[in-house]
């Protein structure tokens, strides 16, 4: 745990990290706004953005696909707006109708187009590459230290910690707006405050964690982080700060132990290669709400809508 | 029947009626519509200071979405709404609204003394702190509703009617001049119905404005000054003594009200 520490899993680890308190952080009140699937239809939808985001530009750069994948959320953001709307359907139903849509559409894109010659396919696209995000520069914790070391960590980090970063200062800034408007939307409204802008910042910021922790990590820990960490947190406590500090402790958790069980668990296990970091990241997710849900000790109230 | 006062609307398509400066909330051709058909049409209303107003009317009339449309919470199509003779951004603060108690989710992660502090949410800000002082006003508020005892539960483990009071106490933390309640009576036990009308009536002793969506034909001699009658349209409205009479409550029910019901809520003269 030295020098090979630093340089191959330091930077997937955090990264894996990052990426999972970013998507966790608005689950918690996406969750408690009965909007869960928002998350995962914003990473689907952000496959079809990435792949007309290289066609454009021809080329596997950060910027434009980060682009691609925004602009292919707002879309779905309104096509899901537009169907319940005009559809008078189901919010559950519109946004599987639009991320199902729009994921196939992404993937034929994907098939029709010339890019093979870049590392952009449907794997790529569910589990990311957290493993080959390692830190080359690094020797061993010195590198810490290191301005020239520094500048060589994977871009991706750099990123995600901005995104994380700014993920928590918008949780703490709005907290109370948030709070209200999720508990009592027309109590909020009567107070004059802009439910529909809070409504939406949610939202938006859901989708650009989304977007970030999709570069570095794949939908798949995407879609498990905006629900397992906040679900498996309400089975632990009634309070709602509680609940948010909870879930950014099992994401933290799930992080870390999906990385190491992925990178060294077939080992101790006598196979030989380690298996998808982000794939492990997820089902380690998984079971830990599978646990809160058998031991938790606020499990039974969840689901249990007051019949009104 | 014969009584002269009662202000007959239904006919609809009359010249709006002077708004009431000295109404706490005064309504002018309100109109709110869902989809093709309207849900309130065209409706005025004045709701006096230190009175009770009961709105009453059928299902589907429009009693609910004419306090949501007043306070925005809903859009509306048409209509001026005024409090206090201001338009109703620049005096939010003097506003408590009491949401039905189902429109929420009673499962939410929180505490009772968490709710009430909502109230106070306008006063403190996004990021002002909540202050001991602030925490003791809450519990205040919810002793006033007999609910201190429960300030640290949680309120998924509240009753119907405990989970009521800690609405109405919540709007007592708001400080507000105008209470506008939205069938605070609905479904709540006994003892929380006399709880929250001996609440009302102090305020109301206190000058404020209070008004609520009410169900409850038989209590509403006992508990209400004024009542105001809708069906989409503006029936009638005035004074319960002269106005809450059979020839309204017909015009207001469209005869689904049987004559002995009618009979039974002992209207005016027999009273």
């Amino acid at each position: 745990m030295g020098s090979e520490f630093v340089m191959f899993s330091l930077t997937p680890m955090l990264i894996g990290v990052l990426a999972s308190v970013a998507c966790a952080l608005p689950g918690n009140f996406l969750i408690l706004r009965r909007q869960a699937l928002i998350g995962d239809a914003i990473s689907h939808v952000v496959l079809p953005g990435i792949v007309v985001a290289f066609l454009l530009t021809g080329v596997v750069a950060a910027i434009p696909m980060l682009l691609g994948a925004a602009g292919a959320a707002v879309v779905a953001v309104v096509l899901i707006e537009a169907i319940k709307r005009l559809g008078r359907i189901e919010p559950g139903a519109a946004m599987g109708v639009t991320f199902t849509t729009l994921f196939a559409g992404g993937v034929l894109l994907l098939e029709q187009s010339d890019t093979s010659s870049v590392h952009l396919d449907v794997e790529h696209a569910l589990m990311g590459n957290l493993e080959s995000l390692v830190w080359l520069r690094a020797t061993d914790w010195s590198s810490l230290f290191d301005p020239w070391a520094l500048a060589g960590v994977p871009e991706e980090l750099p990123r995600i910690a901005v995104v994380c970063a700014g993920v928590i200062l918008l949780t703490l800034v709005f907290w109370r707006w948030l709070k209200i408007s999720t508990f009592d939307e027309g109590f909020a409204q009567a107070l004059g405050l802009p439910v529909g802008m809070i409504g939406m910042g949610l939202v938006i910021t859901a989708a650009v964690a989304a977007v970030a922790a999709f570069d570095a990590v794949g939908s798949i820990i995407v879609i498990a982080m905006f629900i397992c960490p906040p679900a498996a947190a309400r089975m632990m406590t009634n309070g709602l700060e509680r609940q948010v500090w909870w879930s950014v402790l099992f994401a933290v958790v799930a992080a870390v132990l999906g990385y190491v069980l992925a990178g060294y668990g077939p080992l101790w296990l006598g196979g030989d290669n380690a298996v998808s970091a982000a794939g492990m990241i997820a089902t380690v997710s998984g079971v830990i709400l599978a646990l809160a849900c058998a031991f938790g000790p606020h499990r039974a109230r969840v689901g249990a809508r007051a019949e009104a | 029947m014969t009584e002269p006062s009662v202000t007959l609307a239904a006919s609809g398509g009359q010249a709006a009626a002077p708004a009431r400066p000295d109404a706490a909330l005064s309504l002018r051709g309100l109109t709110v519509s869902y989809g093709e058909k309207p849900a309130v049409f065209s409706v005025d209303a004045a709701f006096p200071a230190g009175e009770m107003t009961a709105i009453i009317g059928p299902n589907g009339a429009g009693k609910s979405t004419l306090l949501k449309a007043a306070l925005g919470v809903i859009p509306r199509l048409s209509g001026e709404v005024s409090v206090f003779g201001q338009p109703i951004e620049t005096v939010r603060g003097r506003i408590a609204y009491v949401p039905q108690r189902a429109s929420v989710d009673w499962d939410f992660p929180t505490t009772v003394i968490d709710v009430v502090m909502m109230g106070l949410y306008r006063q403190v800000g996004l990021l002002g702190r909540l202050t001991g002082a602030l925490k003791a006003r809450a519990l205040s508020c919810l002793d006033r509703v007999g609910m201190a005892s429960f300030a640290d539960r949680q309120i998924g483990q509240l009753s119907g009617g405990q989970q009521q009071r800690v609405f109405l106490a919540r709007a007592l933390a708001q400080d507000a001049d105008l209470y506008l309640l939205d069938e605070p009576f609905a479904g709540v036990d006994a003892a929380t119905e006399r709880a929250i009308i001996d609440v009302l009536k102090a305020l109301k002793a206190e000058g404020k404005a209070v008004v609520c969506v009410h169900h409850d034909l038989a209590t509403v001699r006992d508990y209400f000054d004024n009542v105001f009658m809708i069906n989409v349209r503006r029936i009638a409205e005035g004074p319960v003594r002269t106005t809450f009479n059979g020839e309204t409550l017909n015009a207001t029910y469209g005869g689904r009200l049987a004559a002995t019901h009618i009979d039974q809520l002992n209207l005016v003269e027999g009273a």
